[in-house]
């Protein structure tokens, strides 16, 4: 792709791993423009992902990925990138793999990142496994195209998905990858997939009893309602 | 007899109250007149005993009783779901502005950045 490319990284409270994420993004994608969304990080995420290169956007409060995410759309669309890229703060996506997400954009204006497909070595199981699949059971259906990994937060939007999440962008949780989902095929945007790499994190929630995996279950199932239910928010131009 | 008069005590003190805060300005007008309307109508209701057993038997309520505690009860559910509404609607406004100071704070930290270099 020869349009501008936007690396877009959420990121809170995440100062061991940003730096590194942001040299190896560099590593991959040479004289890429990066940008780090600091979401209300109380620690040095925003000065380390200054000094490493990236442009730092400091949002004022925690507004949770969703709204990091609208923020770096609004970004890419004043800025007139052509595409933009999401990557994860904590190293658990592999930069090697954004070439393949750009480049699938020339078929499509969404592309996931996937983690379930023979070579990975991504393994979940149990309620949080059922949980993935029938999520992506319901929103292949409404794609009319497989989407196996609808929760995954590695994937890449072209200029027609960047003007449309610039405005409407869930900011519930799971609404970020899921109800994003369901928005883009709604207006009737190409998703696609692509194989990823994912590295299990190294720090965070690492919680998957029983009763989270049913909460997760829970409120992903109210996601995809939600969203299929809510009638779309009609682009303004105060967004713009 | 007693039970009249508590009403109508607790109705006269939910009216000033309200109508204090409504001059202090911090309850807005279009909430305040929600709460002085219910204060009002509790206040007739107490003062005039016949009122509520008169509307009971208009409407075929047994136990007068009955019939307050329905209508207060879903008028509470309404204002609730109301407050629910003005909530999430203010949430989406102050995240919103929250992405606009972000991206406006990166905007002008590159003007000034341009500037001195200058």
């Amino acid at each position: 792709m020869s349009t501008p490319v936007l690396v877009a990284i959420p990121a809170w409270n995440e100062q061991e791993s940003i730096a590194d994420v942001i040299a190896k993004v560099q590593e991959h994608r040479p004289g890429a423009d990066i940008l780090v969304v600091n979401d209300g990080s109380t620690d040095d995420t925003a000065d380390r992902a200054s000094t490493a290169g990236a442009t730092v956007v400091s949002l004022p409060f925690n507004v949770g990925v969703g709204g990091a995410m609208r923020t770096a759309f609004l970004y890419a669309k004043r800025h007139g990138y052509g595409a933009l890229v999401q990557v994860d703060a904590d190293g658990q996506h592999d930069p090697a793999d954004l070439d393949r997400l750009i480049d699938g954009l020339d078929s499509a204006d969404v592309v996931v990142g996937t983690r379930f497909h023979p070579d990975s070595t991504y393994l979940v199981g149990g309620p949080r496994r059922w949980a993935m699949v029938l999520l992506s059971k319901s929103l292949s259906r409404m794609n009319r195209g497989t989407i196996s990994d609808p929760t995954s937060g590695f994937r890449s939007a072209g200029p027609r998905a960047i003007d449309l999440f610039a405005v409407d962008y869930p900011a519930d949780y799971l609404g970020d990858t899921v109800g994003s989902l369901a928005i883009a095929t709604r207006r009737g945007l190409v998703i696609h997939e692509a194989p990823v790499t994912m590295y299990f994190r190294q720090t965070g929630r690492p919680s998957k009893n029983a009763l989270w995996s049913a909460l997760y279950l829970g409120r992903a199932t109210l996601a995809i309602i939600a969203t299929s239910l809510k009638k779309g928010a009609t682009p303004r131009g105060d967004a713009a | 007899m007693i039970a009249n008069v508590l009403g109508a005590i607790a109705s006269i003190i939910t009216f000033v109250f309200v109508f204090w805060l409504m001059r202090r300005g911090v309850l807005r007008e279009k909430y305040a007149v929600l709460w002085l309307l219910f204060s009002g109508a509790a206040l007739i209701l107490s003062i005039v005993p016949g009122a509520l057993r008169a509307v009971s038997d208009v409407v075929g309520v047994e136990t007068p009783a009955n019939l307050l505690f329905f209508v207060t009860i879903v008028l509470l559910i309404l204002v609730s779901i109301q407050l629910s509404y003005e909530l999430s609607r203010h949430e989406a406004r102050i995240r919103r502005l929250a992405e606009e100071v972000a991206l406006l704070q990166q905007e002008m930290r590159g003007i000034r950045g341009r500037r001195d270099g200058d």
